[in-house]
């Protein structure tokens, strides 16, 4: 289902960030265009097959995101390869795609085509992404004056509402009020449980141990354990 | 000829949010403004009242219905500096889509550059309506005038794909632009006649696009006559030539966007 083969990742991070022709001109000719290499990830290989629920933990700056983000096809690996067959629904940062001074209807249709839902699909889903959201008569105001618990609820309503056949998921569990939360992490762990290949970034060791049915632990962008959630978990916590 | 499969399919695939990008620059563009939709034809029209008052009573021009050789100039041209200016931050300016969700990103040049075409239709409600007033005599040639509207949007796509990749790297494309946007806009003949281009630099003057685009939508509407064959060749070379050095640059800096914005 999905192919890590190899994956090295290089950001070259520029000592001060150069935005600007002349000041690329005079640090050019100053000789002073240095760059240090970071790499974020290192010869990271796996492969995951359909169904697997994938947990990735590590700590702050492992490489969990970037991992997540070269998956998905957002960054291009410096050097090896990643395979995907079948539909990735990324949710990486909800409402990403909204535009402010839209209504949340028309918002549904914009944020559903960038993650890549069809017109048909969005029109019979409609209903369904207006009730779970809960936001009723509010769905034709401009998002602008929207709560920001209305946005994430919009958000959540709209990127869940796909059973796609990959789900990659970056510590987004928790939104909106306890009642909503509590909706949220039932809906998820129904997309979990329906056969979707998931790939999930916790820092909660306990979310980890519950859902996922391998965990893989990265630090400095190598794989220290790929197993059993318990051996990795318990692994994990030792050396925290 | 997989790599061109594969693009028709991801064109099919992404119709619906190219359809949703343009709709949604459309509705902002004109969002809160009393007038809303009719500035695309108010816009064209005042330019030309305008310039066709300085022009025609302190510069005494002889150019034969001048009010619709100046708009004519003027739709185009407009269009021109819109669709590249909106294209030039299409890509900067959804940095926060770029870094956190997959979608091809020539879509956003590509969008922006579409709901300007919009625009460049709606103004030639009111052009057609100053034909008739200023009596024009329309021919069957007016039907060849899409093709010169294809050649334009192709050609301001393939500079908005060059525009957008040059303003990830480096921001001071945006101010950099306007001005040659404006030097372009006094290189193109817009308000003054042709025959006061100095014979000797006439080859800089035919590397211009948009002379070739607005010279065939002329001969079009205003002669009523199709002009020779080479004016169609000149318009398809000056809309594809940029169009695929655009692709060309565009694809090569593409995988390198996520980490500049």
């Amino acid at each position: 289902m999905i192919q890590v083969d190899n994956v090295s990742m290089r950001f070259k991070l520029a000592l001060d960030r150069i935005t600007s022709l002349k000041e690329y001109m005079t640090k050019l000719i100053k000789g002073q265009l240095q760059y240090e290499e970071f790499w974020a990830l290192r010869n990271v290989s796996f492969n995951v097959s359909k169904g697997e629920v994938v947990g990735i933990i590590g700590k702050n700056g492992a490489g969990k995101s970037t991992l997540l983000k070269i998956i998905s096809g957002i960054l291009k690996p410096t050097e090896g390869s990643v395979k995907c067959s079948g539909s990735i629904v990324p949710m990486l940062e909800l409402g990403s795609g909204f535009d402010h001074d839209l209504t949340g209807r028309e918002n549904i249709f914009l944020n559903g085509a960038i993650l890549g839902y069809s017109k048909e699909f969005l029109e019979s889903k409609y209903e369904e992404i207006l009730e779970f959201s809960e936001l009723g008569k509010f769905i034709d105001v401009p998002i602008r004056n929207y709560s920001s618990g209305m946005l994430m609820r919009l958000a959540f309503s709209i990127a869940t509402v796909v059973n796609p056949e990959i789900l990659i998921v970056d510590e987004i569990l928790a939104v909106g009020d306890a009642d909503f939360q509590e909706k949220s992490k039932a809906r998820m762990m129904e997309l979990m449980g329906g056969g979707t290949t998931v790939l999930f970034v916790s820092h909660t060791i306990e979310q980890i141990m519950e859902l996922c049915s391998r965990v893989i632990w990265l630090e400095q962008g190598n794989i220290v354990i790929d197993g059993k959630p318990d051996d990795v978990c318990s692994a994990y916590l030792q050396k925290v | 000829m997989n790599y061109i499969i594969r693009q028709c399919n991801n064109v099919r695939r992404y119709k619906f949010l190219l359809q949703q990008l343009v709709s949604r620059d459309f509705k902002a563009k004109y969002k809160r403004s009393f007038l809303g939709v009719l500035w695309s034809f108010l816009n064209p029209l005042l330019t030309m009242i305008v310039q066709f008052i300085v022009f025609s009573t302190l510069f005494k021009s002889d150019i034969p219905n001048f009010a619709m050789y100046l708009l004519i100039g003027i739709v185009f041209f407009n269009f021109f500096s819109e669709a590249t200016s909106m294209g030039l931050t299409s890509i900067v300016g959804n940095a926060s889509l770029i870094t956190k969700v997959y979608i091809p990103k020539y879509i956003f040049p590509v969008s922006r550059v579409l709901s300007s075409s919009i625009n460049l239709l709606l103004a030639m409600i009111p052009l057609f309506i100053v034909a008739l007033f200023t009596g024009v005599r329309f021919t069957f040639a007016v039907l060849i005038l899409p093709f010169s509207i294809a050649c334009t949007i192709v050609f301001c796509i393939g500079v908005s794909l060059i525009l957008s990749s040059a303003m990830v790297y480096f921001r001071d494309m945006q101010f950099l632009w306007g001005v040659l946007n404006m030097l372009w806009m006094y290189a193109t003949p817009i308000f003054y006649p042709e025959s006061i281009l100095p014979q000797n630099l006439m080859i800089l003057f035919k590397m211009n696009p948009m002379y070739h685009f607005i010279r065939l939508s002329r001969a079009l509407i205003l002669n009523g006559e199709s002009p020779e064959f080479k004016a169609y060749l000149f318009c398809v070379i000056a809309a594809v030539i940029p169009f695929f050095i655009g692709t060309i640059i565009f694809k090569k800096a593409q995988n390198e966007f996520a980490l500049h914005l």
